[in-house]
């Protein structure tokens, strides 16, 4: 459970993203066409506490990289507001964001294309540290060293010469956990960070990841589309339909008590590892839509077994359940 | 339970796979037999390089040069796949044994209708009548995979992941085969796409009596559907038991560690079991059991003699020095 009196790290309030779908030189010149939006993140609003991992778990498209991306500013918001440690970092300026990015850092799902083929293992990890003019020379190394070290890139004095193929998956993976925490970071952004990595590869990412969340006291959000894991790493969770939250909670009271029809199906769907305990309930029909042209009121309702008339207009609020547990459905549970 | 009366319907004897490259031969595959049942799913997992898929093209005879069946034989219906001349190879192929690929979109002609996919593919196969009849033809199968028959007039960029992943399937089952294999045919959907496309197995076996290889990495989609479960390791196969067996009594201790590693979402895991290490490598593999370097209990017999296949408990057949 989430206490009350857990300090808040992240802010986030009615945040929006919408991309233009570009339109062909004819279309722009000849039809009347008005301009199509993807709304890719469709007022959000969520926040993590200090030393907690909330889990952003949905399908392709429904806008949890996204949501991602615009925390950190990789991308910028349309419209909305994000605070971290009580600061409203969605309008301040470069130079502020740039310093502000050693304290959020970010993993992404393939470490093969987030490593330069050309550096070695020790320049990606000791990088940072210059950009942020935090070290040089032998205390850049030194504290790279330190780091590959806690991450287990042992023997770091030999890989840190190594050029990324010269690397194993989980070894790749552990040099951009390593650069993601050289400059002692209080945030890290993981996007699926596992999704490509072989079963026992994920396993140790996954208790790397445990390991390092306590030593270093981190705060996590962890994006993916895979509940399970979610499960394991994850206190609160959040998951995400078509660019809105359709429910969000304590770990607990999102698995164990779901109230959404969306996470119920959600989570019917996930394999099971045990062959005693098949699935035997039906699924949704259909996919997640288009995000140009979502569906009115509740985006889920086309899909929803239990949709009734006020499902189609108007967007469900999220609602308390129980203290901390929230959903976007009309219906009793 | 397994019925003892039960017909092979493919037998894998003692095949080895190798790939000649400039640094030396990569040993893909090595020593691998197994049987394959009529009407059952086998699944073949493993982590990647272990061997699955290309022991997955070895069956169609579809290994890319310079891939090679260094020796052994496939055998189905009794006949060996490996001597079959040009002929009588493509009149196997699809008829008897089809595959399903990993990525429905590459595999899928983006300037093809979906229809002209399956009338090529009846053509190839020399029962191509009339476009009235295979299209008949055609439609009859889309819907037996729940998917409108006029569907058939559209483009693959029309349809969502999960249909085209189903229009794979269902240009596979066309001529009706006896087995399909399908190698990672969920790794591009959606989790519920994914639990739709699994159900649409079990009908496929329930109710066509179709055999099925499923080559997969992920243990929890295999474990909803797999008869048996063939574990894969360094190219060769660790342990093959009924699904009951391999999740609730594995005995190699890879099959062990390997099922540690998932996250079950039913259960309250407190830490994953970590396997530290990588696999061995194949070019030069090592003159015993391919994971005694890893292997919690490894003994030094397990270092220098390669351990035999052998059936410790009814249907279950491990290669490890613990139970000799």
């Amino acid at each position: 459970m989430r206490e009350k009196s857990m300090e808040e790290l992240i802010r986030v309030t009615n945040l929006i993203k919408n991309f233009p779908v570009q339109k062909s030189v004819l279309d722009m010149l000849f039809s009347g066409k008005k301009q199509q939006y993807v709304h890719a993140v469709d007022d959000v609003s969520f926040s993590i506490g200090k030393g907690e991992v909330l889990g952003l778990a949905g399908e392709s498209g429904s806008g949890k990289s996204t949501t991602g991306r615009l925390l950190l500013r990789l991308l910028e918001a349309t419209s909305g507001s994000i605070f971290y440690d009580g600061r409203d970092i969605s309008t301040i300026g470069k130079e502020e964001l740039r310093r502000l990015r050693m304290k959020m850092q970010v993993v992404f799902q393939d470490p093969d294309s987030s490593l330069s083929p050309r550096m070695t293992v020790g320049q990606a990890i000791s990088d940072p540290l210059r950009i942020q003019g935090l070290a040089s020379g032998a205390e850049a190394k030194r504290r790279a060293i330190q780091i590959m070290e806690q991450v287990g890139l042992t023997p770091a004095d030999f890989l840190y010469r190594k050029y990324p193929h010269q690397l194993s998956g989980g070894q790749t993976q552990r040099v951009v956990l390593a650069r993601a925490l050289v400059t002692n970071p209080e945030f890290v952004v993981a996007d699926e960070p596992i999704a490509m990595a072989d079963v026992s590869v994920r396993a140790l990412i996954l208790e790397l990841m445990k390991q390092l969340k306590r030593e270093f006291n981190l705060t996590y959000l962890f994006i993916t589309h895979d509940l399970a894991t979610a499960k394991y790493l994850c206190d609160r969770i959040a998951i995400m339909y078509l660019g809105r939250i359709v429910e969000i909670g304590a770990k607990d009271q999102v698995f164990r008590t779901p109230h959404h029809p969306y996470t119920k199906a959600l989570l019917q769907a996930v394999p099971v590892p045990d062959p005693k305990e098949r699935r035997k309930d039906a699924l949704p029909r259909g996919e997640i839509p288009s995000a140009v042209n979502p569906p009115p009121g509740c985006h889920f309702h086309p899909r929803c077994p239990f949709a009734i008339d006020p499902c189609r207009s108007g967007r469900p609020p999220l609602r308390e359940l129980s203290p901390g547990h929230f959903s976007a459905c009309i219906l009793e549970p | 339970m397994r019925d003892t009366v039960e017909k092979t319907i493919l037998e894998v004897k003692d095949l080895s796979i190798d790939y000649p490259i400039s640094i030396g031969t990569v040993h893909a595959v090595r020593n691998v037999s197994f049987t394959l049942h009529k009407g059952e799913v086998l699944g073949l997992v493993g982590e990647s390089g272990c061997g699955k898929s290309t022991l997955g093209l070895s069956f169609l005879r579809l290994l890319r040069a310079p891939g090679r069946v260094a020796g052994g034989s496939i055998e189905f219906e009794g006949r060996d796949i490996m001597s079959m001349k040009t002929e009588e190879l493509r009149l196997f192929r699809g008829n008897k044994m089809a595959m399903v690929f990993q990525n429905p979109l590459t595999s899928l002609n983006p300037l093809m209708r979906i229809r002209d996919h399956f009338f090529e593919t009846l053509k190839v196969h020399n029962v191509f009548t009339n476009r009235t009849e295979a299209e008949k033809k055609a439609g009859d199968v889309l819907e037996r995979l729940g998917i409108d028959r006029q569907r058939l007039h559209e483009y693959p960029h029309q349809m969502s992941g999960g249909m085209r992943q189903r229009i794979m399937i269902g240009l596979g089952l066309i001529l009706d085969p006896e087995i399909l294999i399908a190698d990672e045919p969920t790794t591009a959907l959606d989790v519920i796409v994914e639990a739709t496309f699994v159900d649409l197995l079990k009908l496929l076996k329930e109710e066509y009596n179709i055999s099925i290889i499923l080559i997969s990495h992920n243990l929890a989609m295999v474990a909803e559907i797999a008869n048996r479960i063939a574990v894969m390791y360094g190219g060769k196969i660790a342990e093959i038991g009924t699904a009951e067996q391999i999740f609730a009594e594995p005995m190699h201790p890879y099959t062990q560690g390997l099922i540690g590693c998932v996250p079950n979402i039913n259960v309250d895991q407190e830490s994953l079991v970590s396997m530290a290490g990588s696999p061995p490598d194949l070019v030069v593999p090592p003159p015993g059991c391919p994971f005694a370097d890893r292997c919690p209990k490894g003994m030094d017999i397990c270092r220098q003699k390669m351990p035999p296949m052998k059936e410790y408990r009814a249907n279950q057949q491990t290669a490890c020095w613990l139970y000799e």
